[in-house]
């Protein structure tokens, strides 16, 4: 989130372009676009999402992995080839191609063997950060103010009834997993601790990371990102099913030649879908950026977010199954956010300006 | 105004409260929690006094500045009521998450309060170019680190109170509160709002330091190494 806040705070947005512009005459048509935009995006999100469900459930594991690895390449060298641009053209730094290419080349190429492959863990779960990061700049660029709000309000009630409806498609795909009794993706989360399995090591290591399939450079606005948006949602919620009592009670079953780990990690050691980690600098990234360049709303949010995320992972020590991040979250931080902007800025500008101190 | 008086004023004001935080705090994730949940506690209680403030702003007379001036500081005067009204509810007395919450409080304050004007320096521009005071940021980031460090220790001092029900420990921090809020208000004679908020930190800090244990023997263990229970690597509650 704070990648995101200090690239919006200093990376001026260029052209924003969806279906249906924001800039119009009354207010009314205003809302009326944005919903309209909302609409497309979470249609396009959910579809994703029955897709990949469906993906799963017909055992086309093949397709998902290469999707996925085709997402983090393209993120990895795309995406942040974009971002250095405009990070350069800002600062007005002047840089050459082959050093940016063999900069580039080397973030990516390192990228893809964390992600994919092996890696220390702070680096994996850097390049988890960073990428959530870039995939989140992507929608704060291309979404207009309203529909933006309005995209994260709908997203959140999307996950709560996806995830805890019992047709909702994440649902199914967490219990079709638990059925056959493998790790659902383990890539595409992030996870704080290293995972200790024995076995699953080989298959869980290596997927371990996440790409969202972003979207193509292209001109499809709709798309724009959303396509890893749903991959993200259902992260969270592998995430979350691959508590760590689960894990535990794995090792515990294995004959195991090593004794048996009491690390405090693997108690507290969570795992949070990469998708929650978009949204959630996506809303701290257009607080910082529309909020009338106000430092104190972009820390009001920060805060939000963060308690709704501490909320979330209580109740799932409570519940101890998979839980939606995203609702609390997001709630506090649209709440948040709307109120100092509103009410405090005012009240705080106030006492900035006779330094009374309160 | 430039990255000089920036980094400077950032560092009056943060230094000693990162420091804490980087030694006591950040190797524990629950410990970061309590602070982020002290920071919330006193997020909402500036909502609350905000939502008050706007309301009376919106029946008031807007022409007249003194009574807007008037308003703001009863506006203040709220916010610090409501601030000490927040810690009271929250359940937990044990001492790490007391200190943590009222280090929560001070960042929350001192970031609210100083944020924007640190922003504000490192573009361009003269302070006090209009007649007022030049020492604008330099005054802003002393006080902000006393606000910091006074809300830690009145969050100490005030769950001690609560716990031994010593209601005139209370009293004093919350009487403290005012008092310096209403110091501020003295702003720009800094002199007169400075020097007493620093008496008072001082004054609050020792209090504090008695409170939560501490004594001159065991600060000069401290401060010699010598008691390893202290010793701020392997930081344990007494």
């Amino acid at each position: 989130m704070v990648v995101v806040v200090a690239t919006i705070k200093s990376v001026m947005l260029y052209e924003i372009y969806t279906p249906f512009p924001e800039e119009t005459d009354t207010v009314a048509q205003r809302a009326v676009n944005s919903i309209l935009n909302a609409t497309i995006m979470i249609t396009v999100i959910i579809v994703m999402t029955l897709v990949l469900v469906l993906l799963y459930k017909y055992r086309c594991y093949k397709v998902i992995q290469g999707w996925l690895f085709l997402s983090s390449l393209l993120l990895l060298f795309f995406f942040s080839f974009i971002y250095l641009q405009e990070v350069f053209k800002t600062y007005n730094v002047a840089m050459d191609y082959f050093t940016l290419a063999i900069v580039v080349w080397n973030f990516g190429v390192v990228g893809m063997i964390c992600i994919h492959w092996k890696g220390p863990l702070r680096l994996q779960q850097a390049y988890l950060i960073m990428i959530s990061a870039l995939m989140a700049l992507v929608f704060i660029k291309y979404l207009p103010e309203w529909t933006a709000w309005l995209i994260l309000a709908v997203i959140s009630v999307y996950d709560l009834l996806a995830v805890l409806c019992p047709k909702g498609p994440l649902r199914i795909l967490v219990e079709t997993a638990q059925e056959r009794n493998e790790p659902i993706f383990p890539a595409l989360i992030y996870s704080s601790t290293m995972v200790w399995l024995v076995n699953m090591a080989d298959t869980d290591r290596p997927k371990r990371n996440s790409a969202e399939s972003p979207a193509p450079s292209s001109p499809s606005q709709d798309d724009g990102g959303f396509t890893s948006s749903w991959v993200s949602q259902q992260e969270h919620r592998l995430g979350q099913l691959q508590s760590t009592e689960e894990t535990r009670r794995e090792i515990q079953q294995m004959p195991s030649s090593r004794p048996p780990v009491e690390e405090d990690d693997e108690e507290r050691g969570v795992k949070l879908g990469l998708g929650d980690f978009i949204f959630y600098s996506m809303l701290v990234g257009k607080a910082s950026a529309t909020a009338s360049g106000d430092w104190n709303t972009t820390l009001a949010c920060f805060v939000a977010i963060l308690i709704g995320l501490c909320l979330t992972l209580l109740l799932l020590a409570i519940f101890r199954k998979a839980l939606p991040a995203l609702p609390i979250s997001i709630f506090f931080g649209l709440v948040f956010y709307f109120a100092t902007d509103n009410l405090v800025r005012p009240f705080m500008d106030e006492l900035a300006l006779h330094q009374f101190y309160v | 105004m430039t990255a000089a008086v920036f980094f400077g004023c950032t560092f009056i004001a943060f230094g000693p409260a990162v420091s804490l935080f980087l030694f006591t705090i950040a190797r524990e994730p629950l410990r970061v929690i309590f602070l982020i949940a002290g920071a919330f506690f006193w997020l909402v209680s500036l909502l609350m006094a905000s939502l008050v403030w706007f309301i009376s702003v919106q029946i008031s007379n807007k022409e007249s500045v003194s009574q807007q001036k008037g308003l703001l500081i009863f506006g203040v005067v709220l916010s610090v009521l409501l601030q000490e009204t927040f810690p009271a509810s929250a359940s937990s007395h044990h001492t790490d998450s007391i200190l943590l919450s009222g280090l929560g409080f001070g960042f929350m304050s001192g970031a609210f309060s100083v944020v924007n004007i640190l922003a504000d320096s490192v573009g361009p521009g003269t302070v006090g170019i209009h007649g007022d005071s030049q020492h604008y940021f330099l005054s802003s980031a002393f006080m902000t680190m006393a606000i910091i460090l006074l809300h830690m220790f009145w969050g100490i001092i005030f769950f001690d109170g609560c716990e031994k029900q010593r209601w005139l420990a209370v009293a004093a921090v919350v009487a403290s509160h005012l008092l310096v809020s209403c110091l501020t208000f003295q702003n720009p004679q800094y002199v007169s709002s400075l020097v007493p908020t620093y008496v008072v930190m001082f004054f609050m800090g020792v209090w504090a330091f008695y409170t939560a244990g501490g004594s001159l023997r065991n600060l000069k263990l401290c401060l010699t190494c010598k008691d390893k229970d202290f010793l701020l690597a392997n930081h344990r509650p007494r």
